[in-house]
């Protein structure tokens, strides 16, 4: 082997890898809020009363799940673009991406509230409540806060993920990555150090996540066990 | 005076199980009704179609002038719920909210009550049940007879005219269920209405104005705490015999 | 609509889906499961490595690790084939997955089972692999069924390296026929028949195993 590896690129390029990384944070959590909370959508409706309610979320997630991410992009962007629409890059991408993240919190949080049991919700409209207010103050943090470190490992692969967005040119950390390829030709060398700007993401989210964890969910500060 | 809750003629099936089968009794505002029976006699179901957790297929309830039949509207619920309060067998507490925060959610959402206000009246009630320390703890961090007492006090925080207890104590070991029953006899002693569905025949005896004996869906015989000590049927008999 | 060609091509091309996902499965699963008995076995040094090295890939985006096999393997001077490429990467990213999902399992196995294992005459190592192990996986089929779903959908990112596998394949008939609508529902409708039916099965699997245990 007589390649040598040269990392000197880094020099004049890493304001644009910065930039990327700014951008694919940003894009990441634009995802995880909006995904989240269309997903919390989607299993309320999945845990509704009515049946054709259930069904249609059922058969959103399920088509969503069992196709790829990066098939869902391309037909969102080219798609949208053929039919007339001229939405931005980073558009499509965040569209795509909360579609994506929605269907996953969807299973999780239908998870977390089913294991509410009915007898919270009983006591919360004998108490006077109201549907929406039960929902919001007595089923949905405690079942939230059960299923939150299977929603962060969801959230971690999402932010991952954003990297797909490179395959229809939306700015970020890995379309910057192949742009500096083309022009350096370091590809390895400028891919891997790529691959360890994710890894480190990937310690600050999780690190974000837990700290977020401790500010929403007082019982958990206090007292430090699962629900 | 006309009774505070009223059933006429009340049947209740789940699919083809006749669970009430024409159940009628009154309950006089201020008093205390006991109902006991076997275990599948339908007591519980009775005192959660009094506060609509269950509907009838036929028959009437008043419960402080709120008329429930067949098809009440989760509307008319909502407002019998403003009036009358339920303590369960198994507490349902809150898990995420403190014993404090438990019991001012419904005052703050529901009555609108001030943050100041809701604290303090939630103090109060706190103190009423003898756990006015226990403000800032966690329903996990108590034990099941103070846990109870919380679900009490939370109820009563939203001043209902009537409250009714779904054997609130079989849950408990027996050495915690005196504190609970103490709460609920000084409450009786207050004036407040209860019917509570209970397995304590010593405190049935003690405590209640009346006591409704139910046998297979019906009311089988009621009447004052003398009752057990002379059961004019077999049935209560033989379950007066089983219980003391 | 399509032409025989096209749709020819798609089934071409699902076969190498087919194909990359079961590679990345079935070695991707031996070098997981060399990960998950690393993950608890009682030396240090082997714990640490085996968690780096998941730490490692599961922070990695696939997409990235695809660029790295390829242009990676180019420098140890191998041939540029992409699909090599695309195995080495998929083969890495399914095995750390693997390694956790098993390594769950593994711990689930009851203690009861590791003392009952004791009072048998076998070689602790014999123990590990012919009683732990087996229960540890079985414990853990929903799971590992569930994580193919992942795989299958995960090959659509080799064709960012040339692998002229679906999505590959139908970005190319995209960009001569300009119906995206109709290819990519095509090629959606075609990989939800290799997911749908192992998301189903990992369902059910689950299902059986929660009754079992209740
Ligand atoms: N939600 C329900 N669905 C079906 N059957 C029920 C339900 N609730 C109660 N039952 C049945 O109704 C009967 C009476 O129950 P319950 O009122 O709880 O009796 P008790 O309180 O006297 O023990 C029991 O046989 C019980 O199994």
């Amino acid at each position: 082997m007589t390649y040598t590896f040269d990392f000197s690129f880094l020099a004049e390029y890493w304001p644009q890898l910065l930039k990327g990384l700014a951008q694919t944070a940003q894009l990441s959590l634009l995802s995880i809020i909006f995904g989240f909370l269309l997903g919390t959508l989607l299993a309320i409706g999945r845990t509704a009363q009515s049946k054709l309610l259930r069904r249609v979320c059922a058969i959103y997630v399920e088509a969503i799940r069992n196709t790829p991410l990066l098939v869902q992009m391309f037909m969102i962007y080219f798609g949208l673009a053929s039919v007339g629409f001229k939405l931005s890059a980073e558009f499509c991408a965040v569209l795509a991406i909360v579609i994506n993240v929605s269907s996953y919190t969807c299973e999780i949080m239908r998870a977390g509230i089913e294991s509410v049991r009915k007898g919270q919700r009983e006591a919360s409209d004998c108490l006077g409540l109201t549907w929406l207010q039960s929902l919001f103050l007595v089923v949905l943090p405690p079942a939230t806060e059960r299923v939150y470190p299977a929603l962060v490992s969801q959230f971690i692969l999402i932010m991952l993920a954003t990297s797909l967005v490179s395959q229809i040119s939306a700015e970020e950390l890995t379309s910057t990555a192949a742009r500096i390829d083309s022009m350096t030709f370091r590809s390895f060398e400028i891919y891997t150090v790529v691959a360890l700007i994710y890894i480190g993401l990937a310690f600050v989210f999780r690190l974000g996540f837990w700290a977020l964890s401790r500010l929403v969910f007082p019982r958990l500060r206090r007292l430090g066990t699962p629900l | 005076m006309s009774p505070i809750v009223k059933l006429n003629n009340v049947s209740k099936s789940f699919g083809s199980l006749h669970v009430l089968q024409g159940v009628s009794f009154d309950v006089a505002a201020g008093s205390v009704v006991a109902i006991i029976g076997r275990s599948g006699s339908g007591k519980s179901t009775a005192l959660r179609c009094i506060n609509g957790l269950e509907k009838i297929n036929s028959g009437e309830i008043t419960v402080c002038n709120h008329h429930l039949h067949h098809d009440v509207t989760r509307a008319q619920l909502r407002a019998l719920h403003l009036d009358v309060g339920i303590v369960f067998q198994s507490y349902n507490l809150f898990p995420h909210l403190t014993v404090g925060q438990n019991i001012m959610l419904a005052p703050r959402w529901v009555r609108k009550q001030s943050k100041p206000e809701a604290r303090e009246h939630a103090a109060e009630v706190l103190r009423k049940v003898g756990l006015a320390e226990k403000f800032d703890a966690y329903p996990e961090q108590l034990s099941g007879g103070q846990q109870q007492r919380v679900a009490i006090a939370r109820s009563l925080a939203m001043e209902p005219k009537l409250m009714l207890f779904d054997e609130v104590t079989s849950a408990l070991d027996p050495e915690l269920t005196g504190e609970v029953l103490k709460v609920m006899e000084s409450l009786a002693r207050d004036g407040m209405t209860m019917v509570l569905v209970t397995h304590e025949m010593a405190f049935a005896r003690g405590v209640a104005d009346k006591i409704v004996f139910m046998h297979q869906g019906r009311v089988w015989e009621e009447g004052g705490g003398e009752m057990l000590s002379a059961p004019q049927t077999p049935e209560l008999r033989q379950f007066v015999g089983n219980g003391l | 609509m399509l032409t025989t060609f096209q749709m020819q091509a798609l089934l071409t091309a699902a076969v190498w889906t087919a194909g990359l996902s079961l590679i990345a499965f079935v070695l991707g699963g031996a070098v997981g499961l060399l990960i998950a008995v690393m993950r608890v076995s009682a030396n240090r040094v082997l714990r640490g490595i085996a968690f780096t090295y998941i730490q490692i890939v599961q922070g990695t985006p696939l997409l990235v690790m695809m660029m790295l096999a390829f242009f990676g393997l180019s420098i140890l001077g191998f041939d540029l084939a992409p699909f090599t490429a695309a195995s080495f990467a998929m083969v890495i990213y399914s095995s750390a997955y693997f390694g956790e999902i098993w390594r769950g399992g593994i711990l689930a196995v009851p203690k009861t089972q590791w003392e009952a294992a004791e009072c048998l005459a076998l070689h602790p190592v014999q123990r590990f692999w012919l009683v732990i192990i087996p229960q540890g996986l079985r414990i853990s089929t929903p799971p590992t069924v569930g994580f193919m779903v992942q795989i299958v959908k995960n090959t659509s990112l080799a064709s960012v390296i040339g692998v002229a596998e679906l999505t590959y394949t139908s970005k190319l008939i995209n960009n001569s026929t300009f119906q995206p609508f109709i290819i990519f529902s095509v090629v959606a409708v075609l990989y939800f028949c290799m997911c749908y039916p192992l998301a189903w099965w990992s369902r059910k699997l689950e299902d059986k195993l929660n009754v079992a245990h209740r």
